[in-house]
């Protein structure tokens, strides 16, 4: 355990000691927020002869929500998510490359503390990305669902920690044994795409054709934003969160586990 | 006779087909300093980490400390220290935090890691520099940060890998003395690796020749030198019958001719040179001039490695660490 926090705190040190990178890691979720959020101003397609009537009809139909920003807003979450663990393998190939991994792995330290406090590392970092996200999205006029509750903003934030460790916990499986990082580059870069279109981030899954909502209704990021946005812009329907919740309970536990498992196998070469 | 505290029987690792140790075999016993040393790529820090578990042997075994290397890792891990090649105090931490980093990866209590870490920072002569970060170091001051934080838990046996690597000379003889003393100092048994031969002969109370993954000569530095036939004295005199004067004289090996000269070789130099020279006054041989040669272990070396250059058969991922460490030697 002593160990586990002693390499947990390395990274955080690292990230929270250098002004620049703590920086960027505050502007870019804003950046994310006011351009692409308000880029797609998909309410506006209604403008014009539509009745407003009828055109948040249409929008409460297709998003859950009359307010297009707000349901790109809270799927920005997820999707901040994957971005920001997708790197979480890099930093063990640089460790190996430097060397400090073999000096770790020379001491009594468990080899799952060492896979453990990068993902709990990048587990942080990013639920703080998130916590500016939601700032912003409220700052920029999310439209809260009927019977939101402050109080809700937690289970934001248990959804976020969920899908982190998840993520993170596969990107870094990819790297545990590379010395390179062309590799697991290319495929962190073959994932994020699909992971990202194949859900419900920009566009409802219902709406898509039968066999892409059959690849979105086991993405993770799915279940993620549906839960998210059950906490946030609908209105919250138990059965629905429940099911998120499991979903991605399961997965994350499954990975993760997965991962420490690799890494007591794997991580001596 | 002093316990065996490191024993390899036939330890093997296979890269890709390539055998980067073949079946080496050797014992280090308790409080020695035991050099392994070879060109680059020979198969020492394939070696070194298989005795500090980071890699698994395809095959042979290894102990230390009387722990299997492979069935009781956690016990080995326990019992030793790793000063790897690479400078791997992490940049962006002060001197001391990184010496902290390494209390905490052994388990030790809070109050004791830290009454540790200044002992041993001050030890390597770190003390005024312990708050400030590691990148602001010269590699003189990296590398007895890597020793303070090899020593952070006591351990019975030091794995020192390339301890001078980049480093000028200064730096490498103060080091030179930190490794004395430390040994001086906790008792330790320490176990290194070089390329560079007045390192091993300096350091280490024996020495492992190794090449191509194999040990090829193995002994005390006086040993091998002793192993290519001992000294070599050059005569150059005027007379008759020198030769056959230089032949009977106890002690003598060899005698050759070149030139205008006589090259002699003998067991101890010292002691047969002032025989030989009063040997040949005695007998009307006049001698001009005399001079004593003793071996080096470079010649050691090169008889047993061989003398052509080598294009270093190491992975890609060692030629970047090792081209990351000279860099920061020589910041």
């Amino acid at each position: 355990m002593q160990g586990f926090l002693a390499l947990t705190r390395r990274e955080l040190k690292k990230w929270y000691k250098e002004p620049l990178l703590l920086l960027i890691t505050v502007l870019q979720p804003l950046i994310w927020m006011v351009f692409l959020g308000k880029a797609m101003n998909i309410g506006a397609v209604f403008g014009g002869g539509v009745p407003p009537e009828l055109a948040n009809q249409l929008m409460l139909r297709s998003f859950g929500t009359t307010d297009y920003f707000s349901f790109m807003a809270t799927g920005m979450i997820a999707m901040s998510c994957l971005f920001t663990t997708m790197f979480t393998g890099f930093s063990i190939i640089w460790d190996r490359r430097l060397g400090f991994l073999n000096k770790v792995l020379s001491t009594p330290v468990s080899r799952a503390s060492i896979v453990l406090s990068k993902i709990l590392y990048a587990t942080l970092r990013s639920s703080f990305q998130v916590l500016i996200i939601l700032g912003a999205a409220l700052a920029l006029g999310l439209k809260t669902g009927p019977g939101f509750h402050p109080l809700y903003l937690l289970g934001v934030l248990l959804v976020a920690f969920l899908l982190c460790v998840a993520f993170s916990s596969l990107f870094l499986m990819l790297a545990l044994r590379s010395t390179r990082w062309e590799t697991p580059m290319a495929m962190v870069n073959l994932m994020v795409m699909p992971l990202m279109f194949a859900s419900n981030v920009f566009f409802p899954a219902e709406l898509m054709p039968g066999w892409l909502k059959a690849v979105a209704s086991a993405n993770p990021l799915s279940y993620a934003n549906d839960a998210v946005r059950q906490f946030t812009i609908y209105r919250l329907d138990a059965g629905a969160l429940l099911r998120d919740l499991t979903y991605l309970g399961l997965l994350t536990l499954a990975i993760s586990s997965l991962s420490v498992y690799l890494a007591k196998r794997y991580l001596s070469r | 006779m002093r316990e065996e505290i490191i024993r390899a029987v036939e330890l093997t690792k296979v890269f890709n087909g390539l055998r980067a140790v073949d079946r080496v075999t050797f014992s280090v016993r308790e409080r020695e300093i035991f050099g392994f040393l070879g060109p680059n790529g020979a198969g020492k820090t394939t070696t070194i980490n298989m005795l500090t578990t980071v890699l698994k042997p395809t095959s042979g075994r290894a102990e230390v400390c009387g722990y299997d290397v492979v069935r009781e890792p956690e016990k080995v891990r326990r019992s030793i220290g790793v000063v790897p090649q690479e400078y791997t105090a992490d940049e962006d931490l002060t001197g001391y935090e990184n010496v902290m980093l390494c209390a905490d990866l052994y388990g030790l209590p809070k109050e004791e890691g830290r009454r540790r870490a200044l002992e041993l920072l001050s030890l390597v002569q770190l003390e005024p520099f312990k708050d400030k970060r590691v990148e602001t170091y010269s590699g003189g001051m990296r590398r007895r940060l890597e020793l303070a934080c090899g020593l952070i838990n006591r351990p019975k046996v030091l794995f020192l890998d390339e301890p001078t690597l980049g480093l000028d000379v200064q730096t490498r003889a103060s080091i030179w003395e930190h490794i004395r003393s430390l040994r001086g100092r906790f008792g330790m048994t320490i176990f290194l690796t070089t390329h560079y031969l007045e390192e091993a002969d300096q350091l280490c109370d024996r020495i492992a020749i190794i090449d191509h993954g194999r040990i090829v000569e193995e002994g005390s530095p006086s040993e091998l030198k002793d192993s290519l036939g001992g000294d070599l004295l050059t005569l150059e005199c005027e007379g008759d019958g020198v030769e056959e004067i230089l032949r009977a004289v106890e002690g003598v090996k060899e005698v050759r001719r070149e030139g205008g000269e006589y090259r002699v070789k003998v067991g101890r130099g010292e002691t047969v040179a002032p025989l030989l020279l009063r040997l040949l006054t005695d007998r009307g041989v006049t001698v001009k001039r005399l001079s004593l040669t003793k071996p080096t272990l470079d010649e050691v070396y090169l008889e047993r490695t061989g003398r052509s250059l080598r294009d270093q058969e190491e992975s890609p991922e060692q030629g970047i660490r090792q081209r990351v460490t000279l860099r920061r030697a020589r910041s």
